[in-house]
């Protein structure tokens, strides 16, 4: 088993795959408003590289995407953590939270527009929300997952619940709260990305909205190829953060396998 | 002897459970001599772990006391070192970062406990290992740096509870004279539990026999044997003959280990 050839047969499955998608549309005489071949979507992603357009609306979207991340993080951790730290606090707000979570969050966008305009803020707001609970839930676990003779140890030091919170319990939470931020990350383009659609002024989904309407089909393949890079650029970003932080953790070598197909929504 | 390092007076331990209280340990006495080493054997379930965690101070007994150097056990103290039966090393820190662990919980000065980590270190033939994660070492070494952090906060009394029992027979022995040769040079007063009848004779100056249900402590037999003490020892009649008179608690009871 070479590198270099598995790499070189992983190029030629992906110019086979493009090649086999022009000509059947070709042979086939499929209307570019249904599908465009590959070489429209192409031309089209070249039109507007040059143009600078996407790179206008990107900024946008990213910005959202990453204030929505952020903002749905910090939130979550704090809650997670006060959650973890005092069975009361889980006691009353526990209902609330399952409510919350049972219902789907894209819901939510028509209202957050209303609520909060057509600019960014109401777009951070919906990624923030999606982004919110699995880093809550994971935030939650992981606090709680410290194992008992751990625990005992740092007591018999005479350590305090914040060194044992701080020494302890963080870094074994750390697993989670990383695997949280990746599920994160990509909810939260999906949150801005919906709030978008529901009414926005720019970015790459109000670009896709647009240009469905004009039946730019080969346009609106553009927009999608460059989601498609920006979500594996933001997730490439997590997992090299999670290989610094968590080279203690056994678990990774699995988990980095996994991780691009537990995007989900 | 020297003086009195732990006094345990009329110790009784009792659980709520749903089918009502359970009488774990009852009427405890004993006392551990400044720098004795004394083991504790029981078959499982005796309520070794659940005596030892009262010694740490992390479980209050229903009823006695006990006194370490004079001073009640109220709850966890800085003075007590703790060596589990997992080594129980946090991963994401160094070998010396382990050690030092005490002395980060405790402000205790990293920079004179690095130097003291070193040397214990060193001691436990660990020299040279202080950078590597707890994953690189073997098992017998993550004990070995369980029981350096032990040590480095310079504790009045070392309780052991059953450090050894995890490791395979030959590294079990192994440690057992790198304890003794730890013990030899350093002279903690350590209370050491284990399901070894052989283990305990081998460590220690006294063994406390403890039968189960409830917890108590049926005899103590002073092991006369000079230090050091080789692995060969145990092949001796006098060695077979206090490992013998310990085992026949056991056998008369029923329930026993190794």
């Amino acid at each position: 088993m070479s590198g270099l050839r598995d790499a070189t047969l992983r190029v030629l499955l992906l110019v086979v795959s493009l090649a086999g998608w022009e000509a059947l549309v070709r042979a086939l005489h499929v209307p570019a408003f249904i599908l465009p071949p590959p070489s429209q979507v192409g031309a089209a992603l070249y039109r507007g590289a040059v143009s600078g357009i996407y790179l206008q609306h990107l900024w946008i979207t990213l910005a959202e995407t990453l204030l929505g991340f952020v903002a749905g993080s910090v939130v979550a951790f704090v809650v997670g953590t006060a959650l973890a730290a005092s069975r009361r606090t889980e006691y009353f707000l526990y209902p609330y939270i399952v409510m919350f979570q049972s219902m789907p969050k894209v819901a939510l966008a028509p209202l957050v527009v209303v609520w909060f305009g057509l600019g960014l803020t109401s777009k951070v707001v919906s990624a923030a929300l999606i982004a919110f609970f699995p880093l809550l839930v994971n935030t939650v676990v992981g606090l709680r997952s410290a194992d008992e003779d751990r625990i005992d140890l740092m007591r018999s030091l005479a350590a305090s619940d914040m060194q044992i919170f701080r020494m302890l319990r963080l870094p074994t939470a750390l697993p989670f709260i990383m695997a949280g931020l990746e599920v994160a990350m990509v909810f939260s383009l999906v949150g801005a990305i919906v709030a978008e659609f529901v009414g926005a002024e720019a970015g790459l989904g109000m670009l896709i909205q647009s240009r469905n309407f004009s039946m730019d089909v080969a346009g609106e393949f553009a927009v999608l190829f460059i989601l498609a890079g920006m979500g594996l650029l933001l997730n490439a970003a997590l997992v090299t953060v999670r290989r610094r932080v968590l080279f203690w953790d056994p678990s990774q070598k699995a988990a980095s396998n996994g991780s691009a197909l537990k995007g989900g929504l | 002897m020297a003086a009195e390092a732990i006094a345990v007076r009329g110790l009784r331990k009792e659980y709520e459970t749903s089918r009502g209280p359970v009488l774990a340990l009852d009427r405890i006495d004993f006392t551990v001599g400044e720098g004795e080493f004394v083991a504790i054997v029981g078959p499982s379930g005796c309520g070794k772990s659940t005596l030892l965690k009262m010694l740490a101070g992390l479980l209050p007994p229903s009823r006695g006391d006990i006194e370490l150097r004079s001073v009640p056990i109220t709850g966890p103290r800085r003075d007590i070192g703790v060596v589990f039966q997992s080594p129980v090393l946090f991963p994401w820190r160094t070998v010396l970062d382990n050690v030092l662990l005490p002395v980060d919980v405790q402000h205790l000065g990293r920079e004179d406990g690095r130097a003291r980590a070193l040397d214990l270190l060193a001691l436990v033939g660990l020299r040279g290992f202080e950078h590597r994660y707890p994953w690189e070492l073997s098992g017998g070494m993550q004990q070995r740096v369980a029981i350096t952090r032990g040590l480095i906060h310079n504790p009045a009394m070392l309780l052991m509870d059953e450090p050894f029992g995890a490791l395979d027979a030959m590294t079990r022995e192994g440690l057992n004279l790198e304890l003794q040769r730890i013990w030899l040079e350093r002279r903690k007063t350590v209370v050491f539990i284990t399901h070894s009848i052989a283990e305990a004779v081998f460590l220690a100056d006294r063994v406390l026999i403890m039968t189960a249900r409830p917890g108590h402590i049926a005899e103590e037999v002073r092991v006369p044997i000079a230090r050091p003490r080789s692995l060969d020892l145990m092949a001796a009649p006098d060695f077979a003959g206090l490992v013998g008179r310990i085992r026949a608690h056991f056998h008369a009871k029923g329930g026993l280990d190794a």
